[in-house]
């Protein structure tokens, strides 16, 4: 436990928040008649995933968000977070990493699981990774949790993400010191097999856990750094305990309005996602020269320390946490809520019913297209085509074979033409699609997503995001595709 | 510049058995059914047809693959018979092949056959379905009407036409078919409906409401084809031939390439072109005494009157409302009812729409029998308004 150079640190940030944020009024309207408890944390909103989202396209969403949609870039290590990957065995963070179409080739991935602190862990290893010299390292926390009908948890819950990149070159908030506990404090489990977190009183949880564990961690960690408690200008600790970081900061020395705002009440709990949620929105907050104390809490605790350089004011996200929280869409539909995370027993309809079966194989052969929505350019006409093809699609040209990738997810198009399908099944009907035609050239006929009917029509600003297309419940898979969503 | 199929081939006789929920019916029952009105008609003997084609557009839900239904449900005497399937405009590539059978002089007499059997899926509207591997990977979540309404918000955009003008335009479509079906006994659906109806119904996929999807349907619809001399050599008189067939297929274009702006079919432009020449209609607006189009959905009858060169681009909303294509109208289009009221049973359709031509051309079309038709334009679509396949056939009285 040394204290690490200083030129090792936080590069870039970013964050995603689902558009749709279940108002908790709703749920506690819903379920108060069962448990009048539910009454009390009715206060504000909280993110909710469509049903086209999970943790994987939420991490695409935050990494995008910290790197740009730049095709190709090089980094060392992409390491995802979460406890709530949709995939037990088929490693999640290489689906992120192709949505991003990053340079895939000597590319390390990772996927942290089975904690809340998995992010704060992925991050340490990310920040090994830099100081090892082998270049910039990227760890996105994506959290989706299912929970019960009328629990304290679907209260409290929310979903999200966010990623940093680490490295050595223009680094806005740089590495002081970091520090690790292990303890199998068990305050809530989710064994295999589950769907659903069972927790332990949470008086207990605060009184053993929150306030044993971290202030030791914290204190461990400011010793080695040779920081004083006062010093810490942002100190994050996530926790559903509202009052916990201020009495935290009480006991530590830490001035109480260091504690960060827990977006307790406009996100609600974002699972192992939460501390680097929280940890970027400090960072659009944060002055030169401010620390900044990041813990993780999950069976033990781990600790970071960052000092924010002069580019931090500099080096923005492009939406960030407070550019995703003011796209927020008030959604007060529990039954939405409840239907979006397969929590009741739907008459989908018959429609619903097709097989969905995925043809591994086939996705495969054009995974290029389906996971990083790379399309053709002819090098005899210049013409853009999607999908890729061996002849071009303009009539005036047909060459043959000579078509190169052509990177198509960070390109805006507009809407030519467009309907909203009550037919079809979709688990939000209407299904909107449309013919979207790029900037740049190309277009595609896509599904549409987060339309917001009152304001689209023929000619609407879009952009492309990795969706998810298909669930096959038979056999538990998931096709991803890319859906256009119109700007806000 | 190939001489075309002008006047080589003659119908020699046509059935179509009643389209709509025919639940008592196997599909063989509806073939058969098509096929004794068609054999009578012609006046020949099962044992005269040296080759048939079958046209059926689903297969998974319906009889399965192959011609084997067909040979099946007539007891066809072991001669040649396939299955051709083209999306919605299967009926016309059967008829297209038993046609240009008797042209090249590979048979004498031939057989065309479409049916489908669509109403044991245990829904309304066409059976969910996938469309190929690969293609599921991206292909919008679409239903057919979903497809075609991408056209109403293409054609909107070009022309500037308010969301309400254009619904009143299609309606007025959907109303036209309704009260031209309530006329036709064979016709699924019988009942004329209002305006206002139409415009207050339910919504399926914007801007297209209940009463702008045609029926999907039971049925099925057959011709037999002939050379102009054999027919003569049966003793019939006043013939009806094939003027021109036309198919024309998309590319990829449309839905790859800078140009098509959703307003309109590319290859429907495409084949009324070929079709008019191999005809050699020049005037198609004058010459054109009729026609059965697509209209699967209403707003794919409004913009084929364009793509027709019968309306003027931009011009099909008035013309539309003006009763241009009423059945009293100056060129009627849908006078049995069309696929909206008539239904749409996807592999009889084509051959349904000949039938039709053929009942008319000999004015035996009762009481939905038009004054002196001389030309009648068939118009038979398949798949999405942006990768699709378009057949036209032109059908007129022999030597004219």
């Amino acid at each position: 436990m040394e204290p690490v150079k200083t030129e090792i640190g936080i590069t870039a940030y970013g964050a995603y928040l689902p558009r749709l944020r279940l108002q908790k009024q709703a749920i506690a309207d819903a379920n108060a008649w069962f448990d009048s408890s539910l009454k009390g944390l009715a206060k504000g909103e909280k993110t909710m995933c469509n049903w086209d989202e999970d943790t994987i396209t939420m991490a695409v969403e935050a990494c995008s968000d910290c790197l740009g949609r730049e095709p190709l870039q090089e980094h060392a290590a992409l390491i995802m977070a979460s406890s709530s990957m949709p995939f037990l065995d088929r490693q999640n963070s290489v689906v992120v990493a192709e949505a991003l179409n990053l340079n895939t080739s000597g590319l390390r991935t990772m996927d942290v699981a089975s904690s809340q602190r998995a992010a704060t862990s992925g991050l340490l290893s990310a920040l090994d990774i830099a100081a090892a010299g082998r270049g910039d390292a990227v760890l996105v926390a994506s959290e989706h949790r299912r929970t019960r009908c009328a629990s304290r948890e679907e209260m409290l819950y929310g979903d999200g993400a966010a990623a940093v990149a680490v490295g050595t070159d223009g680094v806005l908030a740089e590495y002081v010191a970091g520090y690790s506990q292990a303890i199998d404090f068990v305050d809530h489990y989710r064994s295999d097999g589950k769907d659903f977190d069972y927790g332990w009183e949470e008086r207990w949880i605060r009184d053993e856990g929150l306030m044993k564990i971290i202030p030791k961690a914290v204190e461990s960690l400011l010793k080695n750094a040779g920081v004083r408690a006062e010093e810490i200008a942002h100190f994050v600790v996530p926790t559903e305990h509202a009052a916990v970081p201020a009495k935290l900061a009480k006991v530590l020395g830490i001035r109480e309005e260091a504690a960060a705002d827990n977006l307790l009440q406009s996100v609600g709990l974002a699972g192992a996602a939460q501390p680097i949620l929280l940890l970027a929105h400090r960072l659009e907050q944060a002055a030169p020269g401010d620390l900044i104390l990041v813990v993780g809490f999950g069976q033990g605790c781990d600790v970071l320390l960052f000092r924010a350089t002069d580019a931090v004011q500099k080096q923005r996200p492009t939406l960030g946490v407070s550019g995703n929280l003011s796209l927020g869409r008030p959604e007060s539909n529990y039954n939405k809520f409840q239907s979006f995370n397969n929590l009741l027993e739907k008459d989908l309809g018959k429609r619903a019913e097709m097989d969905k079966q995925a043809y591994l194989s086939v996705i495969y052969r054009n995974k290029g297209l389906v996971n990083s929505f790379i399309g053709g350019r002819c090098t005899a006409c210049d013409t853009v085509q999607m999908p890729k093809h061996k002849y071009c699609v303009n009539p005036e040209c047909g060459a043959y074979d000579a078509q190169v990738d052509h990177p198509m997810a960070g390109k805006k198009g507009h809407v030519a033409t467009w309907t909203a399908d009550r037919l079809t099944f979709d688990y939000n009907p209407p299904a909107y699609f449309g013919l979207v035609v790029f900037e740049g050239g190309g277009r595609f006929l896509m599904d549409m997503t987060e339309v917001d009917p009152e304001n689209f029509d023929t000619g609407a600003e879009v952009s492309v995001h990795f969706r998810i297309k298909q669930i096959d419940s038979q056999r538990g898979f998931r096709k991803y595709f890319w859906k256009a969503i119109p700007a806000q | 510049m190939p001489s075309g199929i002008k006047d080589k081939v003659v119908i020699l006789g046509a059935g179509c058995s009643r389209f709509g929920e025919r639940w008592d019916c196997e599909a063989a029952d509806l073939m058969a059914e098509a096929f004794e009105e068609c054999l009578q008609d012609a006046g020949i003997e099962k044992k005269q047809i040296e080759a048939a084609w079958q046209a059926t557009g689903i297969d998974a839900f319906n009889v399965g693959a192959g011609a084997l239904p067909l040979s099946m449900a007539l007891r066809l005497p072991n001669i040649p018979v396939s299955r051709v399937e083209n999306y919605c405009a299967s009926g016309t590539e059967a008829f297209r092949a038993a046609t240009y059978a008797v042209a090249s002089g590979a048979c004498d007499i031939a057989l065309a056959l479409g049916f489908e059997k669509l109403k044991d899926v245990g829904y309304g509207g066409l059976p969910q379905r996938t469309r190929g591997l690969t293609n599921d990977l991206f292909f919008p979540n679409l239903s057919a009407p979903g497809a075609f309404a991408l056209l109403a918000a293409g054609y909107r955009a070009k022309y500037g036409i308010d969301k309400q003008d254009l619904k009143r335009a299609m309606a007025h479509v959907s109303v036209k078919s309704h009260a031209n079906g309530a006329k036709n006994p064979k016709a699924h659906l019988r009942n004329a409906v209002s305006e206002e109806r139409v415009l207050n119904a339910p919504l399926i996929a914007d801007p297209i409401g209940l009463f702008d999807c045609c029926g999907v349907s039971d049925g099925a619809a057959c011709a037999i084809v002939t050379t102009p001399e054999i027919a003569r050599s049966l003793g019939k008189k006043d013939l009806v031939s094939v003027k021109a067939l036309q198919l024309c297929t998309s590319n990829g274009e449309e839905g790859g390439y800078d140009r098509w702006d959703g307003s309109y079919i590319h290859t429907t432009r495409i084949a009324a072109r070929r079709a008019y020449e191999e005809a050699g209609i020049q005037k198609p607006l004058s010459e054109i005494s009729m026609t059965e189009v697509h209209d699967c959905f209403s707003i794919t009858e409004l913009v084929t009157m364009e793509d027709l060169q019968l309306s003027e681009a931009g011009g099909a909303v008035k013309d539309v409302l003006d009763g241009v294509y009423d059945a009293d109208g100056k060129i009627p289009c849908q006078i049995d009812g069309g696929l909206k009221c008539f239904g749409h049973p996807i592999g009889a359709s084509g051959l349904r729409m000949i039938y039709e031509m053929y009942l008319q051309l000999n004015g035996r079309a009762g009481e939905r029998q038009l004054p002196d038709p001389r030309i009648g334009l068939t118009h038979n679509l398949g798949g999405f308004p942006y990768q699709n396949v378009a057949s036209i056939s032109i059908i007129g009285r022999h030597g004219i």
